[in-house]
């Protein structure tokens, strides 16, 4: 993830890739995110332009959805399960952790149901999913996702 | 020597506790040991509680070895594994294990089973048996035998699928579609997953026998971005699927056009519901549509559109194969066939058990489940998500069919069971379902976009015992107008646990001193 400016030719190969399809917009920005971690106002502005949508529109979209973040994040993202079936595991304890172990290489997020929840509490790691986490096992995660991508 | 196959399931539960390092492992160790072994990435069986859980075939037999760490590889070959040798991870036949042998598999009978991503092995077995048979008894048949089944929607709403078949097959157009509803946000449940990432090929000929019985070439599948190894599965089966002539122009000659579309989505829950769900396929904000009119008549882009979950299409290809007569007879009441249910949360056993309904509440977290994973006796159990009720230990005889939940003030919903110990404060429980609403709700309709608010603000006097008779009551109509005013579900039902909770667990309010 990257804290520059996100390339503008970068997001017209992704528009391109969806036949700049007004009715795309969502999995657009979802390939956004995905490759670049966040949507600026630049972008807001340039998707507006190619699909030929306002840019209240496209705003209104990328307000609504979670997944569409309007500030970079940092290198690590890190999301707690909290939705019932974690938290009748402990999720709750295990959110408190992570957030005491928050620092300036990762971004917390919260997220409703990992669909993991024979095996709670769950937690994802830069994409991944992981389960029965408890603390030491969440440290040892994030330990190793530094020491992959650090 | 000839190369003996192993199992080990490529799926999101089995891979978050270690799955590919396990596989990673075997393929290492048996280079060293100059072994022959053929890795073969399945899906899951649904015994959570074993993952990663490696198979090795021994003649017909395969045998199961349950809760395997990379750590154990090496001791595995020592133990002679590849011969099915004894070992303490050894669990025998894999069908032979109880919690796999006692279900009654109608759905997900080829996860675990089959090599996922093979489109060999998912014809080998029966693999695109219904769509041929489809195209010789045609649409019509193909509608009967689903309406003949007693088929519901298993996304949770349980409307009979044969009636939405058969509306958009008689709704005239030029365009129909299928969309494919696999947004599974409801905490506990995780069925629509296995189901892809085990049987992709499964879902695709599901929606291929829909767009045929109604007349639509094109299929959309909404798949919730919390899945990501799902999507991988999924987009692999897709193109190998259209590679092979089983989707695109004039499938296998057949003069059938079908494709399908696959989406994502980016994190919101509402957009589980159909209208919202249209909505984002759109291309636009997840927000819930007014209905009439529905979607059978006008869904997506305005054309007709059967929605159905991912568990609900899955359901079709054997109803084609084995007849509606027979899936009816299975279950209990007018809630016919089979659910999966899921098992999570706290308990010990966890996983995915698909059965007639009728089966009770009880005999799936005991027998099953074998009770909660602390050894504490269960306090909860919440049915159904996020807006499904919490149910009391005495009330764990409840036979598993709608009509039965209905009559209790409960849901079965999308199937998932999540059980709580006695040290759950159930209090913060009914805090959190208002607050989940707060935090998801679309904002069309204000019982759900103000309401849910107001009513943590009232959950959080209560707790703190602030006037906790006058809150109370307040609760209650705040509860009754956001069942009677909201739009959808998620503001209509959210009162569902809440009020659970004040009829079953009242005393985890009083935990403060009355203020």
């Amino acid at each position: 993830m990257t804290e520059q400016a996100i390339d503008s030719k970068a997001v017209e190969e992704i528009v391109r890739r969806f036949d700049a399809k007004p009715e795309m917009l969502v999995q657009i920005l979802v390939a956004v995110v995905n490759e670049h971690g966040w949507v600026s106002t630049d972008v807001i502005r340039q998707l507006a332009n190619l699909l030929n949508l306002s840019r209240a529109d496209v705003h209104g979209v990328v307000e609504y959805y979670h997944d569409f973040r309007t500030a970079p994040p940092n290198r690590h993202i890190v999301k707690v399960c909290q939705a019932e079936a974690c938290q009748a595991m402990g999720s709750r304890a295990l959110v408190a952790h992570a957030e005491a172990a928050e620092s300036s290489d990762t971004t917390l997020e919260p997220v409703y149901c990992l669909g993991n929840c024979a095996c709670a509490p769950a937690v994802m790691v830069d994409g991944k999913t992981y389960g029965r986490v408890s603390r030491e096992r969440f440290d040892a995660l994030l330990t190793a996702a530094r020491e992959a991508r650090s | 020597m000839s190369r003996v196959k192993v199992f080990v399931p490529r799926e999101t539960t089995a891979c978050s506790v270690g799955a590919d390092e396990v596989a990673l492992e075997i393929a290492r160790e048996a280079k060293k040991r100059g072994a022959s072994v053929q890795l073969v990435r399945n899906g899951s069986w649904g015994a959570c509680w074993l993952e990663p859980l490696v198979e090795v075939v021994q003649g017909e037999a395969r045998i199961a070895y349950g809760n395997v760490e990379p750590g154990n590889v090496a001791s595995l070959f020592e133990a002679g594994f590849l011969e099915g040798g004894a070992h303490d991870k050894r669990l025998g036949p894999i069908n032979e294990i109880e919690f796999l042998a006692t279900q009654e598999r109608w759905t997900f009978w080829r996860c675990g089973l089959t090599e996922a991503l093979s489109l060999d092995d998912f014809i080998a077995h029966q693999g695109f048996k219904a769509l041929q048979k489809s195209w010789e008894i045609g649409a019509d048949a193909v509608i009967h035998a689903v309406t003949e089944s007693g088929l519901r929607g298993r996304g949770g709403a349980g409307f009979p699928t044969g009636i939405k078949w058969r509306t958009v097959a008689d709704t005239k157009s030029d365009q129909k579609y299928i969309a494919c509803n696999a947004d599974e946000g409801d905490s506990g449940t995780f069925s629509d997953r296995m189901l892809m990432e085990g049987d992709p090929f499964g879902l695709i000929e599901s929606l291929a026998v829909a767009g045929f019985a109604v007349g639509a070439n094109k299929g959309y599948i909404y798949l919730r971005s919390e899945y990501p190894l799902t999507h991988a599965i999924l987009s692999k089966a897709i193109t190998a699927a259209r590679d092979a002539g089983w989707l695109g122009r004039n499938i296998q000659s057949s003069g059938f056009d079908f494709d399908i579309e696959l989406h994502v989505g980016a994190g919101s829950y509402v957009c589980g519901e159909e209208t919202a769900m249209l909505e984002s396929l759109e291309g636009k904000k997840g927000i819930v549509r007014y209905k009439p009119p529905l979607p059978a008549i006008e869904g997506l882009f305005g054309k007709p559109t059967v929605v159905n979950n991912v568990v609900t299409l899955a359901s079709v290809p054997n109803i084609v194969n084995l007849g509606g007569e027979r899936y009816a007879g299975m279950g209990a009441n007018r809630s016919k066939g089979t659910l999966a249910f899921q098992l999570a949360g706290n308990i010990k056993r966890g996983g995915l058990v698909e059965k007639a309904f009728g089966v009770t509440l009880r005999e799936l977290i005991e027998n099953y489940g074998g009770g909660t994973a602390s050894g504490r006796p269960v306090k909860a159990v919440q049915v159904g998500g996020p807006l499904g009720a919490y149910l009391g230990a005495e009330q764990l005889d409840t036979p598993m069919d709608y009509e039965a939940f209905i009559d209790i003030g409960a849901m079965i919903g999308h199937g998932g069971i999540v059980v709580f110990d006695d040290t759950a404060d159930m209090a913060q429980q009914a805090r959190f379902a208002m607050e989940f609403c707060a935090i998801e709700s679309c904002g069309k309709c204000t019982p759900c976009r103000i309401g849910s608010t107001r009513g943590v603000e009232v959950i959080d006097r209560m707790i703190k015992g602030e006037k906790r008779d006058e809150n109370y009551d307040l609760l209650v109509e705040l509860c009754a107008t956001m069942e009677d005013a909201s739009l959808c579900a998620m503001g209509g039902m959210t009162p569902y646990p809440v009020r659970s909770i004040l009829q079953h667990f009242a005393d985890d309010f009083a935990s403060g001193q009355e203020k």
